[in-house]
């Protein structure tokens, strides 16, 4: 009796025993045989699942390249499904390892929730999207509209600050889940749907009738997407921010998935050093000697990942706009690996 | 040896105090105070230490930040420059507009479902059953979502409002109806209106005691008209009729001028009343069956109808087996009113424990709030309803 109540008590004040989110996430993770990744809970072109239960996507891709340099399989990943209200919270409480959901780098974020922002891997911005019907072309005409967005999210407080500096008024109603927010704007409980304009794009589709929509042209503010992790683990910080760069550097050294092979054969001293004939940087970050050739022949590089999931190649025909090279007149720019 | 009758000598020292059993109960009961109270600041601490080694921000500063999203309903007045300590207090106000009004006409329709369902009618009873049936078994947020979207869809958008006398407008954006802007003499109807109503009160409760007394009640209704009508109508004669009515006119995409109830309030308000009812229906007919028959034989014999019989004999005594359930009727009525987030209705748990939590991640002090709202907004109805229990409680003689 005297034992049972011992083990009791000593269970009962293990639960009390402060014990910090892990610094030693890679290790978690390879011990656990999996990387588990946080993602939305559909949102075409980013994450979703298709209808055999599949993850697909350009948040998902980012999860599989990390997967694919760790384990050299880009099977090895569980998807977390998340709510804009609990992504953080999951991050932060350690039951996810990396967030890769389309969420806002905001100061806020960065700095108040002891979380970092591992990189921008869609540079997006807030827009509107209204009814043809409605016969408006521009978001200042919009005195007096209706306008449903998702709750909790950097959107409400954009429309806020948009229409507040234009001294427009508006009505705003908010709803937890995206899915939710569609129906009511199909139900026409609201004229204007808004958020960032890839969702735009992704949740178009979901509508009655897509072809009735239109986006207004204004984009009334910043939202760069990326990945998030937890403070305080400052290689598995390294490894996501490096895995992205890895994707970028290959598409700016013309490095696809299907020359990734004749790449590891290359004489160009940057190829080789990306690729890892050359140096030992993988190795710096506890990972393996190929560990940008494994992204590359698994997921491929950053562009062939957007036309697949967001640009030409998939239902959405996002242009890459902003989110092209910087050598090509958008905005991705990676450090050298060197 | 002790014979019957003697009791044995104390044993000296601690074994004494120990066998004591009530100083066993007390030493049992403070040592599992001090556990809990110190697992609890265990607890705490440990929690602290972890926020701190995450670098997450705690604390209640952000109570004075500003909120800077909108809200579409707001009782008082509200802009994006306000605090969240503010947006609090708004939710709050939400919340409570709809559980109010949702107890009350609960009530209302539960007991007359619940009456209906012990009609000598047949087709009023089975119709009562049939309600109380579908409405138990049907999930609430599955209610909740129907009415919802069954009003929307079936409304038709505000450039097609329907419209009653051109004042009053309906469409899928909500009712619309002209506003009354009191001026500067209001004040004065007010307080006749005030003063008309504590007078009214103070009739009816001479009526009472003149009809137990004398078995006639006094006639009612033209000293309350004049009291209730007359008298803030004549205040607002004096005072040159300072009420202007603000009428809404459709400008652009929406109306502008005048209420709007949203239809979030009202998907939310019909569900939970719709649900609510049916369970009371069933607490209200268990009162009324638990009261002896001898009871309502004797007021028909005494020459009663029924109706007078159900309001004057059986549900006076009937109250003191309804009113404990229908305490939980009503805190489950306020609870489920934060389901309110999936329809976009802007109460506490949306507004505060879902935008505010998002927007500032500090997820343990904000849910702690909320949390301790809904406690102090359960215990106070509870409060309320035991003291009338109390009342209604049969007194011995």
């Amino acid at each position: 009796m005297k034992r049972v109540t011992l083990v009791v008590a000593l269970a009962a004040m293990s639960t009390f025993v402060a014990g910090s989110v892990t610094a030693q996430t890679l290790k978690t993770v390879r011990d656990r045989g999996a990387l588990v990744c946080g993602v939305s809970q559909g949102l075409p072109g980013f994450s979703t699942p298709d209808d055999r239960g599949n993850w697909t996507g350009l948040d998902v891709e980012l999860c599989r390249a990390i997967a694919a340099a760790i384990f050299n399989d880009p099977s090895k990943v569980k998807f977390s499904p998340l709510s804009a209200k609990d992504r953080f919270t999951a991050l932060q409480t350690g039951e996810i390892d990396v967030l890769s959901r389309n969420s806002t780098w905001t100061m806020l974020r960065d700095t108040q929730l002891g979380l970092n922002f591992a990189g921008v891997n869609y540079y997006d911005g807030q827009g509107f999207m209204v009814r043809k019907s409605l016969k408006v072309n521009s978001a200042l005409e919009l005195n007096g509209a209706s306008i449903c967005t998702q709750t909790g999210t950097t959107t409400e407080l954009n429309v806020a600050d948009y229409f507040r500096a234009n001294k427009m008024k508006y009505e705003v109603v908010a709803f937890s889940t995206a899915d939710e927010t569609v129906k009511a704007y199909d139900a026409g409980r609201c004229d204007v749907f808004t958020s960032d304009v890839s969702q735009l794009y992704a949740m178009r589709l979901k509508l009655a009738k897509p072809n009735d929509q239109m986006i207004l042209p204004e984009v009334i503010s910043k939202e760069p997407l990326g990945p998030v992790v937890r403070q305080g683990d400052d290689q598995w910080f390294n490894i996501i921010k490096w895995v992205f760069f890895a994707m970028i550097n290959a598409e700016e050294l013309g490095v696809t998935q299907k020359t990734v092979d004749e790449a590891m054969k290359s004489t160009k001293p940057d190829v080789r050093r990306l690729v890892g004939t050359e140096g030992n940087f993988g190795e710096r970050i506890g990972l393996t000697k190929d560990w940008a050739a494994r992204i590359i022949r698994h997921v491929g590089n950053y562009g062939e990942s957007f036309e697949r999931n967001v640009g030409a190649g998939s239902k959405l025909n996002i242009d890459r706009g902003l989110n092209k090279l910087w050598s090509k007149g958008g905005i991705q720019y990676a450090p050298p690996i060197r | 040896m002790t014979g019957p009758g003697e009791t044995a000598p104390a044993a000296p020292g601690r074994a004494a105090l120990l066998a004591d059993p009530r100083v066993r109960s007390v030493a049992i009961q403070a040592v599992l105070i001090v556990a809990v109270l110190t697992a609890g600041y265990f607890a705490a601490l440990n929690a602290e230490a972890n926020l701190r080694a995450q670098r997450i921000a705690t604390g209640f500063g952000f109570l004075d930040n500003p909120a800077g999203f909108s809200i579409s309903q707001t009782l008082i007045a509200y802009s994006e420059a306000d605090s969240y300590g503010r947006v609090l207090v708004i939710g709050l106000l939400n919340t409570l507009l709809v559980s109010v009004i949702g107890i009350v006409l609960a009530t209302i329709v539960g007991f007359v479902v619940g009456i209906a369902r012990l009609s000598s009618n047949w087709l009023i009873a089975r119709a009562a059953g049939g309600y109380v049936e579908v409405m138990r078994n049907l999930p609430l947020l599955f209610q909740i979502l129907f009415w919802y979207l069954a009003v929307l869809s079936a409304l038709p958008s505000p450039r097609q409002s329907l419209s009653l006398a051109d004042s009053i407008f309906i469409n899928n954006r909500g009712i619309v109806v002209p506003r009354l802007v009191f001026g500067d003499g209001a004040g004065y109807a007010v307080t006749a209106l005030v003063l008309g109503l504590a007078a009214t009160a103070g009739l009816a409760i001479l009526s009472r005691r003149r009809r137990q007394a004398t078995g006639h009640p006094l006639t009612l209704w033209w000293p309350a008209l004049l009291l209730l009508v007359a008298l803030p109508l004549a205040a607002l004669a004096a005072t040159g009729f300072p009420i202007d009515i603000d009428m809404p006119e459709l400008r652009g995409f929406n109306f502008v001028g005048g209420v709007r109830v949203i239809p979030e309030f009202a998907a939310l308000l019909i569900a939970l009343v719709t649900y609510t009812a049916a369970f009371i229906a069933e607490i209200v007919r268990a009162g009324i069956l638990s009261v002896h028959r001898g009871q309502t034989e004797a007021a028909y014999a005494l020459g009663l109808r029924r109706p007078q019989t159900l309001r004057l004999i059986v549900v006076p005594q009937a109250l003191r087996l309804i009113v404990p359930p229908l305490t939980s009727q009503y805190l489950n009525l306020t609870k489920n009113s934060s389901l309110a987030v999936a329809i976009g209705y802007p109460d506490l748990f949306a507004v505060f424990a879902g935008t505010t939590l998002n927007q500032t991640g500090q997820a343990i002090e904000i849910l702690a709030i909320t949390m301790a709202v809904y406690l102090m907004l359960s215990l106070i109805t509870s409060m309320l309803m035991n003291w009338y229990n109390a009342r209604m409680r049969l007194a011995e003689r």
